[in-house]
C-alpha cells in the first residue's frame, strides 16, 4: 500500500495526516480525561459523555453566532469566550444530571450505564429539536483559518495548533488540580476508599458532584475543539464515545500518562492509517492492537506500583 | 465525651449489638475487649457512622450525633483509626495526613505530628501502600489527629504489629492523651496492651458489656477469662 509514492511524498503525508491526528489525539484526550476521572472517582461510566461534549460543541456554534450578531468586532476572539462558556454550560449540566439522577443510583453500576444511556438518547432528541437534524457548522474567525507552509507539501493548519495548545493548558490544569490541590487529595482519598475518605471528614457526596461536573465540563470544551475538526450534529456524540472508552481502558485507569499515551497512540494510528485504507479498516486494526495488547496487560498501559 | 444510650447496631436485619449503654469521659483512654465476632468492630464503625447505626442514642459532648454522616462527625471532634489502618496505598504519606487536614482547613501539616512520628516526615514524599506495617500505623494515627479530634478511635491498633513495636504505641497513646487532652477509645484483643493503655477497661460479649472496671482495680485473671476460646 505505501507503493506508488515516492519518500518525500510519504515524509508529507506523515507529516500531514500526523498532524490532524494530533487535532483527534486532542478531542480524544479531552474527551477521555473526563470520561477518566468520573469513572476513576464514582464507577459510574457515563454514556452520555459524548452528548456532553456535544453541548459543547453546540455551545460553541450558538456562541459564534451570537457575537456574529451582536458583537461582529469582537468576533476573531469570540472562541476564547466559547470556550469558557462550554465548560460552564457541560459542567452545569453535569451538576444537575449528577444531583438529579446519578447520585440515586451510585453502587448499582448497570443502572448507571442504562441511566447515562438513557440521558445521551433524551440529550440527542433535545440537540435534533432545537438544532434540527441538520448538521451545522462553526464558522472560524479569519485568523484561525489558514494553514502555516512548513515545506512545499506539507502545510499545518492553524486551527489544529489552538486545539493542541488548548488540550495542553486543559491536561496541565487538569494535572494541578488532581495532584497539586487540596480537591484532588480528597478526590484521589475518595476514589482509593469512600467510606474511609467520610471517616477522615471529607463530603464524599459533595467531592462526587463537583468530580462529575468537573468531568462534564471538560467534555464541553473538547466539544469546543470538535468543532474544528467535524461538523456539529445530535448524533456526532455517538461517534466518539467508543473511542475514548477505548482510550480510557488502553492507558490505565487513573494515570494521567497513560491516558495522555493512549489517546495519541490511538489517534495516530487511525489517522495516519486512514490515509492509506478505508476509515474501517483502520479502525479495525487500531482495536486489533489494542484487544491485543489489552490481552498481556489488562492492567492498560501504565498503573501504579503499590504493594497490595 | 461520648455517651451511647440503647445504642442499637448491625447490618440490615442481623443486629449484633442490641442495645448497649457506654459513657467515656474527657480525657479518658478506654480499652474495649473482646474474642473475634463480639461486634467491636461493628460498634466502632457505627460510633464514627461508617455504618448507619440502627436505633437509640450516640451522644458527643452532649450533642446528639446518632444520624450525623461520618464526615460530619469528624467535623464535630471525631477521628477513626479503623481495623487494617486503610491508609490511601496510592497517595503520599504527606497526602494521607493532609486528607484528615480537610475539615480544618488548614494546608500544612502541623509540625507536632511529625514530631510525634519523626519517620513519616523522613518518608512524607514515599506511597503510604510501601510502608510497613508499623509504620502505616502510625501513618494513620497521625491522619486521625490531623483534624484535631476530641475524642480518637482505634479498632485493633495492635493487629499485625511486632510485639516489640506495641509497647511503644501504647507509650506514644498515653503521650497523645496528655499532650492534647483527648479522649481515646481503643478495641483490643491484645490484653497486655489494653493494660498499658488504659484508665479503665470494658469487655464485651455477644454485643453486650459484661465488665466494665477501672485500670487499677482490674483483675487480669478474669478479664483473660473472657477472652480465651
Amino acid at each position: 500500500m505505501l507503493s506508488g509514492y515516492t519518500a518525500s511524498e510519504l515524509l508529507s503525508i506523515f507529516a500531514m495526516q500526523g498532524f490532524a491526528g494530533l487535532s483527534l489525539f486532542s478531542v480524544f484526550l479531552l474527551m477521555a480525561l473526563g470520561l477518566a476521572v468520573i469513572f476513576g472517582q464514582m464507577g459510574v461510566i457515563n454514556m452520555a459523555h459524548g452528548e456532553f461534549m456535544i453541548l459543547g460543541a453546540y455551545t460553541t456554534y450558538v456562541t459564534s453566532n451570537l457575537f456574529q450578531a451582536y458583537a461582529p468586532g469582537l468576533f476573531p476572539i469570540y472562541f476564547f469566550v466559547a470556550v469558557a462558556v462550554s465548560f460552564i454550560a457541560a459542567g452545569a449540566l453535569g451538576a444537575l444530571v449528577e444531583w438529579a439522577v446519578i447520585r440515586h443510583l451510585y453502587s448499582r453500576p448497570l443502572d448507571t450505564l442504562l441511566a447515562t444511556w438513557g440521558l445521551s438518547l433524551i440529550l440527542q432528541q433535545v440537540y435534533r429539536s432545537i438544532f434540527g437534524a441538520k448538521e451545522v457548522t462553526v464558522i472560524l474567525p479569519d485568523w484561525m483559518m489558514g494553514a502555516l507552509q512548513v515545506t512545499d507539501s506539507i502545510e499545518i493548519p492553524i486551527n489544529g495548533l489552538i486545539v493542541l495548545v488548548l488540550t495542553l493548558i486543559v491536561t496541565v490544569f487538569m494535572w494541578a488540580v488532581m495532584f497539586r490541590s487540596r480537591l484532588g487529595v480528597q478526590l484521589r482519598a475518595v476514589v482509593l476508599n469512600r467510606p474511609m475518605a467520610g471517616a477522615v471528614g471529607i463530603n464524599t457526596a459533595l467531592v462526587d458532584r463537583i468530580t462529575f461536573s468537573f468531568g462534564c465540563g471538560i467534555a464541553g470544551i473538547a466539544g469546543c475543539a470538535f468543532t474544528m475538526i467535524g461538523s456539529t450534529g445530535p448524533t456526532a456524540g455517538q461517534l466518539y464515545i467508543v473511542d475514548t472508552f477505548l482510550v480510557v481502558v488502553f492507558g490505565g485507569a487513573g494515570t494521567l500518562i497513560g491516558t495522555i499515551c493512549s489517546a495519541f497512540g490511538i489517534a495516530q494510528a487511525q489517522s495516519v492509517m486512514e490515509f492509506f485504507m478505508s476509515g474501517s479498516m483502520a479502525k479495525v486494526i487500531t482495536l486489533l492492537i489494542v484487544v491485543g495488547i489489552l490481552m498481556i496487560r489488562p492492567q492498560g498501559l501504565f498503573s501504579v506500583k503499590v504493594r497490595k | 465525651m461520648l455517651e451511647l444510650r440503647k445504642f442499637k447496631a448491625g447490618y440490615g436485619e442481623s443486629v449484633v449489638i442490641p442495645g448497649m449503654d457506654l459513657s467515656i469521659a474527657n480525657g479518658e483512654i478506654v480499652a474495649l475487649l473482646g474474642r473475634n465476632g463480639m461486634g467491636k468492630t461493628t460498634l466502632m464503625k457505627s460510633v464514627m457512622g461508617v455504618i448507619r447505626p440502627l436505633g437509640g442514642e450516640c451522644l458527643l459532648e452532649g450533642e446528639d450525633v446518632t444520624n450525623l454522616k461520618s464526615f460530619e462527625r469528624v467535623r464535630k471532634g471525631m477521628a477513626f483509626v479503623p481495623q487494617g489502618r486503610m491508609i490511601f496505598g496510592s497517595m503520599t504519606v504527606a497526602e494521607n495526613i493532609q486528607t484528615g487536614l480537610t475539615v480544618t482547613g488548614e494546608r500544612e501539616i502541623p509540625e507536632d505530628l511529625y514530631r510525634l512520628f519523626p519517620i513519616l516526615k523522613e518518608f512524607r514524599k514515599r506511597r503510604g501502600g510501601n510502608l510497613s506495617g508499623g509504620q502505616q500505623q502510625q501513618l494513620a494515627i497521625a491522619r486521625a489527629l490531623a483534624s484535631n479530634p476530641k475524642l480518637l478511635l482505634l479498632d485493633e491498633p495492635t493487629e499485625g504489629i511486632q510485639p516489640s513495636i506495641i509497647k511503644d504505641m501504647a507509650k506514644v497513646l498515653r503521650q497523645i492523651r496528655d499532650e492534647r487532652g483527648l479522649a481515646i477509645f481503643v478495641s483490643e484483643q491484645v490484653l497486655s496492651f489494653a493494660l498499658d493503655v488504659a484508665d479503665r477497661i470494658v469487655v464485651m460479649e455477644r454485643g453486650s458489656i459484661v465488665y466494665d472496671q477501672m485500670r487499677d482495680e482490674t483483675d487480669a485473671n478474669v478479664v483473660s477469662g473472657f477472652l480465651s476460646v
